[in-house]
Formats: structure tokens, C-alpha cells, sequence
């Protein structure tokens, strides 16, 4: 194997890194929102479990692939809002609603499915107008030949779908809003210490209402990029887990947009990593188990967590319901 | 009646049983919108669960998970604990119980083989446990985060367990071989033959009568003893508990060890009692289950089998619905489990301000007070 071909494998891993991840990143900030606001988000794999199966379900009933968004968006935010219904205004323990909006979302999504469509819980399989389609960059065939930079351009930066640009352009939005708006400032602060807001006269429940509805907006992105971009119809439990990885990426970038960014790559990587190296032997150890390599961003998160590599410190108030003393 | 007792009877009876009941009605919602009748529905659910002898047989099978996961839940709950990984315990516990059959003679006698069985189960399934457990008190990790990060290290576990070290050879599906008749539990059928009485058969097997037991000792566990006391203590006050001398980390540590053992008897269930050989996500669905059955039976060895009950009724009955009506599918038993761990565990105390400006005036709490 030349260079070139080496280059190119690694660019193709990337490339897919870039395609695993954007659900990821999605999720991750959604997530970010939330738990930035003290609020908990073990939902992130039910919300966007229905963002697919709406945006699934509309993308093939109108053909419309950004119909299908805001539709996805809307049913993630109704779930948000059920979220923020329980833990918000009725104090409810965040985790409990979480868990079971994700149950709940695993088990409708097939019911309705199967209900509308007769086909045992999937979506019937969309055509190329109901669905994002990979974008090519303006000159990505002209500078193919150019030697390493062009194949650079061509394989990993064009030729994604435009949520996938859209994922990764959101990080630093994310991080302004958080860091140089007065909202993200009172976001913060909520999270950290809800009794000074409350006393500074702004809204406790106001402000996490909103944490959670952005999130629901973003789960609802997530949700259609993994069914009518990177696939093309749902299937029974489709997230398969991203959302939890997504919350992993969370904790493991600290809470801090940028340092999640890295994590959802990361993890992203990890998964490319582990379908490119199936099967293939590595010299002087043979073939690693492809399931070590999935472990590994649970494996990692664990380990962060109990502190061994850096400590991740979550927002103050994380998971305790506002009372306003009386 | 005086306004304690009102009190006691709003958030003991009245408010659950309006939660469960508001769950039911969301279903019945479901129903009229997916276009079949939820009193039709209710009806040929219970036909499949108690109409005939089979069915019968599968709804107690069902119910023995639920009892179990349930229990381990429960116990976590007890400690101010929330265990959602009784899904990798159940499957680890069962890989355990698995292990320790094929470690012994196939000819040992199942008096021997089997109890060693579920001592397999038990601390395979706490040894999943055990790490969330020790990082939580320890360490200060989440033990929510951690432990759903375990069942899905147990899944990968298994995945490569199943499909290169414990594969049957010559098998195409991920199966262990076949364990030595000597580890299987016997059915109630074949019990029920020796006894003269005739029932069709089914994957009933002894394990409810161990669930049973177990909830009993749960019961005795958590209420008439030394360290029950400590871990009920640790859940309603840690601050409390550790003044009055307790060790609230290796409290910790301990309820984590018994929720996940808990779970792993799920592993018998389905494995000695059953399917007789290790197989793939033979736990699914279980794990978390059991917080909605812990929810539901308020995290009381009586309310949980109680509970396990129903959701061994939903399970078994669904089947039967999916069968009748091709527009529905068991799936709608997880809905179900959904809208209960919503509407009695998140939104437990959604009607108390109504019920209480209702059934408890204002007055009245000004003579409380008073």
C-alpha cells in the first residue's frame, strides 16, 4: 500500500467520523443546553427515536425532506416539554422522566409505525427527493488531482449532506450564546445557582422551560439527520444508543462546547475505527475484537467519571428541582 | 377525619391509584388512535393472559422477571439509589449462571448443580453492580451515568462472547451449547404431571416459587434487619444516617451488590428454567422493566409482585393482541411501562395540589397547624 492509499483510508475513516459524529454533536448540545439550565437529560435517545420516526413518517408521506425536519423538531419539542412539565413545573426526579420518555418513545414509535404503515414498525424506505442529499462542494472533482489536499477536500470536507455542515457550524453559535449573550450568561448561572436568578427577579422555570426546548429543537435535528439523511426510512430503535453516547460525550467534554465537540469526534472515530478494522489482522496482535473498540467510549466515560483522567464537574444545581422558598 | 390521616390516605392510596389509572387512559387514548377498541383490546389481553392454560403458564413466567428486576430496583430505590442498569445485570447474570453449569460435572446432581447455578447468577450479577457501586461511593461518579454505560459494556460483552468464545460449534446463531438436563429447572407442568393434574405446557418453571421466596426475604431484608434499616436510613436521610453511625459508602456499595445479584436471577428464569442454553438479549426489556414495576408497586415487596403481575398480564396478553389485530404489536406493553414510570414515578405528585385543595381545606390545615 503507497501514500496515496494510505492517505486515502484515512480520510474515508474521517470522512465517516464526520457522518457517525453529527448525530452526536446534535445531541450533545441539546444536551449541553439542558444540563447547562440544572436539568438532566437522560432523554436524548427518546427525543430523537421520534424525531426519526416523525421525520421518517412525513419525509415519505409528502416528500419533503425539511417538512419532515420541522415535523421531527415539533414532536421533539412536544417531549422536551413533557420533560420540562414533570421536572420543571412539577418537580418530578429528572432521570425517572427521562427514562421514561425514552421507554415511551421506543415503544410508540412502532405502535403508530405499524399502525400506519403495516410494515412491521419500519417507514416505507424513502426515495432520494424525500431525503438530505450529500452536497458537493463548489470544485471538489476540479481539485481531486491535486496530491493530498485535493482528495482532502473532495473525500472530507464535500460531498456531506447539509446537516452534517450545519452539526458542525452549530459548536461555536453554541458557544457565543453561552458565553457572550446575556442568556447564556443567566443559563449558566441557573445551573450553578438557581437561588441567585431567582433573586435577581429572572425566571428559574422561564429559563429552564427554554434550556429544554432548544434542546428538544436540536434532538429533533438529530433525529432526521440519522433517518432521512444517513438513512432513508426508521427502524425499531434506530438511535441504537447515540443518544447515551451523545450523553458520555457530554461528561467527557465537561460540559463545554468545544471540549464536547472533541468528545462527539472522538467517539465518532472510535466507530468508524471499529467497522474499518473489522475483520482486518493488526500485526503482532491479530484481530481486535471490534466490540473492544465500541466499549471503548463507554469504557472511557467510566473512567472520567471516577476521576482517574481529569475531573468532570457538572453545573451545581444539576438534577435538583428549583422550590422558591415562600 | 383529622388532616394527617387525610393526608396519609392522599399520597397512600389515592394519588397512586390515580396515576396508574391516568397511565391506563393514556392507552385507551392509543388505542382509539391507532383504531381499535381499548375495551375489545382490554378484553382479548385478558383472554391471553388467563383464558387458557398456556397462557396462564406465560403470564407467571413473564411475572417472575418482572418480580425480580422489580425487587432490584426496589432495593437501589430503598438506598436512594436508582439502578438503571438491571438490564446488563440480568444478562451478565445469566452468563453467570451459565458459566458455573458448564464448569461443573454434567452427571452432579441438580440438587448441587443448580443452587451452585444461582449463586453463579447472584454474584455475576452483583459483580456487574459492584463497580457502579463502589465509583458512586467512592469516587462520586453518577451512578445513573455509570450504570448505563455497564449494560451497554455488557451487551458488547456479550456480543463477543457469544459469537467467539461460547458459540456451539457448527451453530450459525450466537448460542451456547446445550446445558446437561441436570441443570434444568423443572416446569410447573411437568411438576404440576407428578401430582395428577394436567396443564399444557409452558416456560413456567420453578423460578417463580424462588421469586417468591426472594421478595419475601427482600421484605424481611429491608424491614427486620440491622443493615435493612441502614440502607432505608442512608435513602430517606444520608446526612442523618451517617450521624447516627452509619457507613453511608459501604451502604452504598452493599445495596448496589443485592440490586444487581436481584437482577441476575433473571438469568435462571430464563436460562435453567427455559431456553437451557445461554442465548443472545434473553434480558431484554426486563431491566427497565422493573422501574416501572418498582414505580407501580411502590417499592414494596407486596406491591411489586402485585405489579410484576400485571406487567406478566401485559406481556402475555400482548402477545395474544398482536396476534388477534395485525395493527398492534407487543411494543404496546412498552408504551404501557413508559406512561408508568411517567405518570407514578415523574408526575407522581401531579394531582396533589388539586387533590389537597379538594379534600383538604384550607381551614383544615389551619387547624392542623394549629
Amino acid at each position: 500500500m503507497d501514500f496515496s492509499d494510505l492517505w486515502l483510508t484515512f480520510l474515508l475513516t474521517l470522512d465517516a467520523t464526520l457522518r457517525l459524529a453529527t448525530p452526536l454533536v446534535l445531541a450533545a448540545m441539546a444536551g449541553l443546553f439542558s444540563e447547562r439550565s440544572g436539568v438532566v437529560d437522560i432523554g436524548l435517545e427518546g427525543k430523537m427515536l421520534a424525531a426519526c420516526f416523525t421525520s421518517a413518517s412525513v419525509a415519505y408521506v409528502t416528500g419533503s425532506p425539511w417538512l419532515a425536519m420541522f415535523a421531527a423538531i415539533g414532536v421533539s419539542m412536544v417531549f422536551a416539554l413533557i420533560h420540562g412539565f414533570a421536572t420543571i413545573t412539577h418537580k418530578g426526579d429528572q432521570i425517572v422522566s427521562g427514562v421514561a420518555l425514552n421507554i415511551l418513545a421506543s415503544g410508540l414509535t412502532i405502535i403508530l409505525g405499524l399502525s400506519w404503515f403495516r410494515q412491521g414498525g419500519q417507514t416505507p424506505s424513502l426515495t432520494q427527493e424525500g431525503r438530505f442529499l450529500s452536497i458537493e462542494l463548489p470544485g471538489a472533482d476540479l481539485l481531486a488531482n491535486v496530491p493530498v489536499l485535493g482528495p482532502l477536500y473532495k473525500e472530507l470536507l464535500s460531498g456531506h449532506n447539509i446537516l452534517v455542515y450545519l452539526a458542525f457550524a452549530l459548536v461555536p453559535v453554541v458557544w457565543w450564546v453561552l458565553y457572550r449573550t446575556r442568556f447564556g450568561l443567566r443559563l449558566r448561572a441557573v445551573g450553578e445557582n438557581p437561588k441567585a436568578v431567582d433573586t435577581a427577579g429572572i425566571s428559574v422555570n422561564g429559563l429552564r422551560y427554554r434550556a429544554v426546548l432548544i434542546g428538544g429543537v436540536l434532538c429533533g435535528i438529530a433525529g432526521s439527520y440519522i433517518a432521512i439523511a444517513h438513512n432513508a426510512a426508521f427502524t425499531r430503535d434506530m438511535t441504537a444508543g447515540a443518544g447515551y453516547i451523545a450523553l458520555a460525550a457530554l461528561i467527557f467534554g465537561k460540559w463545554r462546547p468545544i471540549g464536547v465537540l472533541f468528545a462527539c469526534l472522538l467517539f465518532g472515530f472510535l466507530q468508524s475505527f471499529a467497522m474499518r478494522i473489522e475483520g482486518v489482522p493488526v500485526p503482532g496482535i491479530g484481530a481486535i475484537p471490534v466490540q473492544l473498540i465500541e466499549a471503548v467510549p463507554y469504557i472511557l466515560t467510566v473512567v472520567l467519571l471516577a476521576g482517574f483522567i481529569g475531573k468532570a464537574i457538572p453545573p451545581k444545581a444539576i438534577g435538583k428541582p428549583y422550590v422558591k422558598e415562600r | 377525619m383529622s388532616r394527617d390521616r387525610k393526608l396519609a390516605w392522599i399520597n397512600g392510596l389515592l394519588l397512586p391509584l390515580l396515576n396508574v389509572l391516568t397511565a391506563f387512559a393514556a392507552t385507551a387514548v392509543l388505542f382509539l388512535l391507532i383504531n381499535v377498541n381499548p375495551w375489545e383490546a382490554a378484553q382479548t389481553l385478558l383472554y391471553g393472559a388467563f383464558g387458557y392454560s398456556e397462557g396462564v403458564g406465560y403470564t407467571f413466567y413473564y411475572t417472575t422477571n418482572f418480580i425480580f428486576t422489580g425487587l432490584a430496583v426496589a432495593v437501589a430505590f430503598h438506598a436512594g439509589l436508582f439502578n438503571i442498569g438491571g438490564e446488563g445485570q440480568a444478562y451478565i447474570g445469566g452468563l453467570g449462571a451459565g458459566l458455573v453449569v458448564f464448569a461443573l460435572f454434567p452427571e452432579l446432581s441438580p440438587l448441587v448443580m443448580i443452587p451452585a447455578s444461582i449463586v453463579g447468577a447472584l454474584v455475576f450479577g452483583a459483580a456487574w453492580a459492584v463497580g457502579p457501586g463502589y465509583l458512586q461511593a467512592y469516587r462520586g461518579s453518577h451512578i445513573v451515568i455509570t450504570t448505563i454505560m455497564f449494560n451497554f459494556l455488557a451487551a458488547t460483552l456479550m456480543v463477543y462472547l457469544m459469537s467467539k468464545v461460547l458459540l456451539e460449534p457448527g451453530q450459525m446463531t450466537p448460542q451456547s451449547r446445550l446445558f446437561p438436563d441436570n441443570a434444568w429447572l423443572p416446569f410447573v407442568h411437568d411438576v404440576l404431571a407428578n401430582f395428577g393434574i394436567k396443564v399444557d405446557r409452558s416456560p413456567l418453571n420453578m423460578s417463580i416459587l424462588l421469586a417468591l421466596v426472594v421478595a419475601i426475604l427482600v421484605w424481611f431484608f429491608l424491614w427486620q434487619t440491622r443493615w435493612g434499616y441502614a440502607i432505608r436510613a442512608t435513602g430517606r436521610n444520608a446526612t442523618a444516617a451517617t450521624y447516627a453511625g452509619i457507613n453511608q459508602k459501604k451502604i452504598i456499595v452493599v445495596t448496589m451488590c443485592i440490586s444487581g445479584a436481584l437482577a441476575g436471577l433473571v438469568g435462571i428464569n430464563e436460562l435453567l428454567g427455559y431456553h437451557h442454553r445461554i442465548i443472545m438479549n434473553f434480558h431484554v426489556g426486563y431491566g427497565f422493566g422493573g422501574i416501572a414495576v418498582a414505580l407501580m408497586g411502590r417499592n414494596h415487596p407486596f406491591g411489586i409482585v402485585i405489579a410484576a403481575l400485571l406487567f406478566g398480564i401485559l406481556y402475555q396478553g400482548g402477545a395474544e393482541l398482536a396476534f388477534e389485530w395485525s395493527n398492534i404489536s407487543r411494543d404496546i406493553v412498552v408504551v404501557m411501562q413508559g406512561l408508568v414510570i411517567l405518570f407514578c414515578g415523574a408526575l407522581e405528585y401531579m394531582y396533589k395540589p388539586w387533590l389537597m385543595r379538594w379534600l383538604v381545606p384550607v381551614s383544615d390545615s389551619a387547624k392542623g397547624a394549629a
